[in-house]
């Protein structure tokens, strides 16, 4: 099962690679992880996105929480939560109606065409992973020079939050 | 009051209360020495080798149950640490390893003596620091201890810049730290406790099965308490003997790869399994598939990740195996009328029949000695009473069947990682913190000469270990392995050339021993001991193709124990 686990670590150097470290010597799997500083600069947020049993889910649970840095963390996908994911595509646009095809799609994803030169549109896309994805998928027929995505981020719904 | 930071380094150590520190000096510590040097209340241990200084610290800290502190210098140093952080990471022991770094502004260009220290390490610690500013490294040390000493022990490493040594700060050292990112949690949850013993007090064939939690958490007493007010069969990993008395009648001897045959076919059998502080590690559990295919299971370990990791747990408990067990007590006294005993005396019946196959039992004869009978007259001699420390191997494993132990932390071996090595240095480590004590170091003719070296640290700080070299010429654990599973192919297990170790001892200043023959065993052994404040290297040439019995090979469940040959008959004779 896919899972989202959000984790808010000390910011301290050397955290990101202990949990780095620790996914690769226990053989899990990270299908995307992204790392920055919260509000509070003395606290790092990540999101993890992992498949794996429900045992191994665990494991990696309790792993990450063993970690000296890791102050809380939770599984987003034990409840209500979105997910976001940013996208940046370069393809080729020189063509009139190339240019339109791909402006179309755009518009039918709601993305936004963010450069632009007499040959290429860079898009900007954001959603979640499925959203990402297809949208991709649509630009099949399109020439892609460079995919650019910057992992998946996520957030509980309602009140649930992740804090100290 | 203003000091350098290799002052701070050594007055945290004072404050602390460390006694110790095992090290070996170079470039980038040279301050730190310094600052040793100016002091007399920490006593710097000159090992031969930082492997040693590992090994030693966490022999100190197996047996006082006080954290082992290391210093070295960088690169080098540091890497010949990894096996030691990594053995008493295994078997998570309270490490403190200060390590001494290249100066900050070198710190990523490939300077001399320089390894990127955290980074080695981080996989084989419970937590590292690299410190980079003077007025951190009171708070840092601090942490360091905390948290090597708290929730499930382990090995901390400091990597202190040179730089950073010579530079001055106020010293502070708190008393205390909070971690926001570190609480571990000590008291079981009362509910999880209630849960556990109606399945315990439930139970019509449970074991008890208890590990090195036991030992680390100093849980001895509520356990011991538990055992005898169920009276149900317990049994103990490697790691956890001496918790329960081998003696007392409740206690069936260690499980897993080498355990007795009771033991195994308890655990096989049970219907209730109540591990305390033991982590089901596959030399324990033999194939999980096989494993206990009845038994439900409550669990307590201090590190939630130990539950439930390798098999599923029906009552986790997280907490201290002290503080949990005491819960329990609490709640037991009231409730012992729920024991089915009649089932119990039946599931007793049943364990005294697999008990009385002796799955212990060997042949003697008279021209070779054999390496148990070895071990059961060390344990005559010194009246069960000893420290003993092993390698890894045959030897370590009879020395774990055959010295029964009474007391917790008496027994000291490498379970987790088996690191070679681990023997000689383990016992000066904990012949320092007990002198007046006898210290045993159970060794074989191969493992012994992975840290030999220290025999020379021994001399210099005058320490009367007792080294039992079970000499077969064999790496016997391999070649035991070649003759069951590769068609006796010894592939590369054989010692040849093995140096004269009696003569070797003398050189390094001690007292070597050779025996051979079964008739002077006794008397040699006795010599031996009565050496009271001389380091004595006893070289007893074994029967070198005796193997390890009971055993459960590769794949194999409790129940398909081999027994050692002749004693299959035996089995189906009591079992008819
Ligand atoms: C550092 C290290 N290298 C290799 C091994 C693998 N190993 C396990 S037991 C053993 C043989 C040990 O031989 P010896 O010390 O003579 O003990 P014996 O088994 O003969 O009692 C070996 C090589 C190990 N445990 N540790």
């Amino acid at each position: 099962m896919r899972r989202i686990i959000s984790v808010l670590l000390e910011n301290e150097a050397g955290a990101l690679s202990r949990v780095a470290g620790l996914f690769s010597a226990r053989g899990y799997n990270i299908e995307s992880l992204t790392v920055a500083p919260t509000d509070d600069p003395s606290l790092s947020r990540m999101t993890i996105v992992t498949r794996g049993t429900d045992n191994v889910i665990e494991q990696i649970t309790k792993q990450l929480n063993k970690l000296v840095d890791v102050v809380k963390l939770i599984d987003l996908t034990e409840g209500q939560h979105i997910e976001r994911e940013l996208m940046l595509v370069k393809v080729v646009a020189s063509g009139g109606e190339q240019r339109e095809e791909v402006k179309r799609l755009v518009d039918i994803f709601r993305g936004r065409i963010i450069d632009v030169t007499d040959s290429t549109y860079t898009l900007e896309m954001t959603g979640n992973g499925d959203k990402v994805d297809a949208f991709l998928q649509s630009l099949a027929q399109v020439e892609v020079i460079e995919v650019v995505r910057s992992g998946v981020s996520g957030i509980g719904r309602g009140k649930r939050a992740l804090s100290v | 009051m203003q000091l350098t930071g290799a002052d701070i380094a050594i007055r945290c150590l004072q404050d602390e209360g460390i006694d110790f520190i095992f090290g070996y000096p170079g470039g980038a510590a040279l301050h730190i020495y310094d600052a040793l040097y100016k002091q007399d209340k920490v006593k710097h241990i000159l090992v031969r080798h930082e492997q040693g200084a590992t090994h030693a610290a966490d022999g100190y800290a197996r047996a006082t149950g006080k954290p082992g502190v290391v210093l070295v210098t960088s690169g080098p140093g540091v890497t010949n640490t990894v096996t030691g952080i990594a053995t008493a990471y295994m078997d998570s022991i309270p490490m403190v390893v200060l390590t001494a770094q290249v100066p900050s502004h070198l710190i990523g260009d490939d300077a001399f003596q320089e390894v990127d220290t955290v980074g080695i390490t981080r996989p084989c610690v419970k937590h590292n620091f690299l410190v980079s500013d003077v007025t951190k490294l009171a708070e840092t040390m601090k942490k360091a201890f905390y948290i090597a000493s708290s929730g499930r022990p382990g090995p901390v490493v400091v990597d202190i810049p040179k730089d950073i040594t010579a530079q001055v700060a106020e010293y502070h050292y708190p008393e205390l730290v909070d971690m926001r990112s570190y609480q571990p949690r000590t008291r079981g949850h009362t509910r999880q406790i209630s849960r556990g013993l109606d399945l315990l007090l439930g139970a019509k064939r449970p074991i008890i099965y208890t590990g090195g939690g036991v030992i680390l958490g100093n849980a001895e007493a509520p356990l011991r308490k538990l055992v005898d007010m169920l009276n149900y069969p317990s049994t103990s990993t490697l790691m956890g003997l001496g918790a329960i008395p081998a003696s007392n009648p409740n206690f069936l001897g260690m499980l897993g790869m080498h355990g007795t045959y009771e033991s195994n076919m308890a655990m096989h059998d049970c219907d209730v399994m109540f591990a305390v502080g033991a982590r089901f590690d596959d030399r324990v559990t033999g194939e999980l598939s096989r494993f206990a295919p009845n038994a439900r299971i409550i669990q307590i370990d201090i590190d939630p990740s130990s539950i439930g990791k390798n098999v599923s747990v029906e009552v986790p408990i997280v907490g201290d195996c002290d503080m949990v067990l005491s819960q329990m007590l609490e709640q037991l006294q009231g409730r012992l009328n729920e024991i089915d005993r009649s089932a119990i005396d039946q599931w007793w019946e049943q364990v005294n029949s697999w008990k009385s196959i002796d799955s212990l039992a060997y042949k003697t004869n008279d021209d070779s000695i054999v390496p148990q009978l070895v071990v059961e007259r060390i344990l005559e001699i010194t009246e069960g009473e000893a420290y003993v420390t092993s390698d890894v191997g045959q030897h370590q494993m009879w020395a774990a069947q055959y010295y029964t132990f009474e007391k917790p932390r008496r027994w000291i071996n490498s379970g987790g990682l088996g690191t070679m090595g681990f023997g000689l240095p383990a016992a000066l480590g904990v012949q320092l913190a007990f002198p007046e004590e006898t210290v045993i170091c159970i060794t074989g003719d191969a493992s012994i000469q992975m840290c030999i070296q220290e025999l020379s640290t021994c001399l210099q700080y005058g320490l009367p270990v007792k080294i039992i070299n079970l000499n077969n010429q064999y790496m016997g654990m391999v070649r035991q392995w070649q003759e069951f599973f590769y068609d006796r192919r010894y592939s590369h297990s054989y010692m040849d050339a093995l140096p004269d170790f009696v003569k070797l001892t003398e050189s390094y200043g001690h007292v070597g021993m050779r025996v051979d023959k079964p008739k002077d065993l006794n008397e040699t052994l006795e010599e031996a001991f009565a050496l009271k404040d001389r380091l004595v290297f006893v070289d007893v040439i074994t029967d070198p193709m005796v193997n390890v019995y009971p055993m459960i090979a590769a794949g194999k469940g409790h129940h398909e124990m081999e027994l050692a040959p002749g004693q299959e008959e035996v089995q189906e004779r009591e079992l008819a």
